[in-house]
């Protein structure tokens, strides 16, 4: 087979979309301050509030003013837990609860109020990777803060019983976050239906470009500014507004509500076709994640008798891109704290790879990767001291 | 390093990642008198030695690793580095001459090549012990970082091996820095390089 070019790390960032990418280019020449009164400046503005409707409709939010735009999912979930740290200051409740399995940018905020002592928990998630309901309920009081819990996965893709989870918080009285960086674009997410208090937004990683994102805050939650200056955002977040980032965050949220559907069947489609491919190529490989609730672009795979970063090096020989969850490629000595949440052991989640496609993924692209895969594992079981 | 954006490692690295030399293969059937392991699948390495020496010269040896690209190609490059050896100046080969055959590794991967010496001594002090010569070369190019004790990195690395896992345990097995205590920090690195290899 020829070589070929296949991005599969859509988790990590997607292409910005051709169609986005043309009209934040002609956008480029409004130069105004969209906090600006003058006529340029207005104009700049109401694009924004354009940009505002579009993201509050992907989530179902029927209010825009709740879309609060940041610089990205990392600001907007710290912004979250900096209100906490406010709130939990002067209040009484100062319970955190969370998970084990989230992004590195929530397990950090958690721990920092947990160093400014804050009583934080983290729950267990099952071997799918589900947050253990019945811990979640012993761990809510009355004393609970926050429950913030990640809506689906990055690294295994299992997507979360919103409605359950956000029962149980909201019975508690905390406030409910939820990071749906990876969800946003990928499945149908409704801030309603979820009943979240905050939720995490990120553009990027639906095809539009880097550096800008959302939060959105419900009526009546409160919110302390990370960053503090002018009237931007009502005093929630200040700066000059991001023109074109925001134009690109509200096109690219038309396109994906749009598609969404499409996007589900088709991109499923050839997640089973990766999956059950991968499955016959290469014996003794086995999914990781939840095998129904699962993002539909997003297959973790371990493969025994190999370690990951040589997986991911050899599949990049062949221009495949993908990540791992092996510590060799993190820079840190410990594998991937989700896989060893779900209880694989270390040596299954050295030798993890996450597969994650994106609405440019073809059959072809899948069929490369399958006849790839086989003799890459092969090649590395044949030189490795780990039998499996 | 050449364009690491060409590759993640040099042109050497990738050479002997992607055309790794004397792996061990058992149809070939190796003929060896010497083996040797170590580290731990947990970390994400490890890495064993088969060797045929002959009048304490190294003839042939062959490998086996469980690791990243940069572990497998040192390995790689230490297997051709040793053939024709004697054993002693095998058993001196630090890790940073693997790392400059290979061209340079990022930092984070030196602690990869730190491991194929280790297996490549553990496999020359199995000949060795074989032969009734157990602990032959203990000292040889060993590095005194206790100078008041005269306790070497290899003291320490022997000490993590029968079960010091911090500085007490390490204390009570050598009574390192018990006199002026000027090693400890450097000592304390050592130790942790040794638990998370023998021990983690």
């Amino acid at each position: 087979m020829e070589q070929r070019f296949v991005y599969m790390d859509y988790n990590a960032t997607t292409p910005l979309r051709p169609e986005v990418k043309a009209e934040m280019i002609a956008d480029l020449e409004v130069y105004a301050n969209a906090s600006s009164m003058h006529e340029a400046g207005r104009r700049a503005r109401s694009r924004i509030e354009q940009s505002r409707a579009s993201v509050a409709r992907l989530i179902g939010a029927t209010d825009p003013e709740r879309v609060i735009f940041t610089s990205g999912g990392s600001e907007s979930n710290n912004t979250v837990f900096a209100t906490m740290f406010h709130l939990g200051r002067k209040g009484p409740r100062r319970g955190i609860v969370t998970t084990k399995i989230e992004h590195p940018c929530v397990l950090n905020a958690a721990k920092w109020l947990a160093d400014e002592g804050f009583p934080v928990t983290f729950v267990d998630v099952d071997e799918y990777g589900r947050i253990r309901l019945d811990q979640l309920e012993k761990a809510v009081g009355p004393d609970t803060l926050l429950v913030s819990v990640m809506a689906a996965n990055n690294e295994i893709g299992t997507v979360q019983d919103m409605v359950a989870v956000s029962r149980i918080a909201k019975a508690s009285g905390a406030f409910f976050h939820s990071d749906a960086t990876q969800s946003v674009g990928k499945i149908h997410v409704d801030v309603n239906e979820w009943g979240v208090d905050y939720m995490t937004m990120s553009c990027h990683k639906l095809y539009g470009p880097k550096g800008i994102g959302g939060l959105y805050v419900k009526t009546g939650a409160p919110l302390e500014p990370l960053i503090r200056g002018g009237h931007q955002e009502h005093g929630f977040r200040a700066g000059t507004y991001n023109n074109q980032g925001i134009l690109g965050f509200g096109l690219a949220a038309d396109l994906a509500r749009e598609e969404l559907d499409e996007y589900i069947v088709r991109i499923g489609g050839l997640r089973a076709r990766l999956r059950d491919g991968i499955l016959a190529a290469v014996p003794k490989s086995r999914v990781n994640g939840h095998p129904e609730h699962v993002l539909p672009n997003t297959l973790n795979v371990s493969f025994p008798g190999a370690e990951g970063e040589a997986i991911l090096l050899s599949m990049d020989i062949e221009g495949i891109r993908v990540s791992t969850g092996s510590a060799c490629a993190s820079g840190s000595l410990e594998p991937s704290h989700v896989l060893l949440a779900t209880g694989v052991g270390p040596e299954l989640a050295h030798g993890s790879i996450r597969f994650s496609l994106g609405r440019d993924s073809t059959e072809a692209d899948v069929d490369y990767v399958i006849s790839k895969i086989g003799p890459i594992i092969a090649r590395l079981r044949k030189m490795s001291t780990v039998s499996y | 390093m050449s364009d690491a954006f060409a590759w993640l490692y040099s042109d050497v690295v990738k050479e002997h990642f992607t055309n790794p030399k004397n792996v061990f293969d058992p149809a070939e059937g190796f003929v060896y008198n010497a083996e040797g392991m170590t580290g731990n699948i947990k970390c994400g390495d490890q890495m064993m030695f088969r060797l045929r020496i002959e009048g304490d010269v190294i003839v042939d040896a062959r490998w086996k690793t469980y690791g990243c690209a940069s572990a497998i190609a040192s390995t790689s490059m230490l297997s051709e580095v040793i053939k024709g050896l004697g054993i002693k100046d095998a058993y001196n080969i630090k890790p940073d001459d693997i790392v400059k055959r290979l061209g340079g590794l990022p930092d984070n991967k030196i602690h990869c090549s730190v491991l194929g010496d280790k297996a490549l001594r553990a496999a020359i002090d199995d000949y060795l012990e074989k032969n009734g010569r157990s602990g032959e070369f203990r000292n040889e190019g060993a590095r005194i970082i206790c100078s008041c004790l005269n306790i070497s990195d290899r003291d320490i690395e022997e000490a993590v091996k029968q079960g010091a896992r911090d500085w007490a345990g390490l204390q009570d097995r050598t009574k390192i820095g018990t006199v002026c205590g000027g090693c400890k920090e450097s000592a304390e690195e050592l130790l942790h390089e040794y638990v998370h290899i023998f021990a983690e």
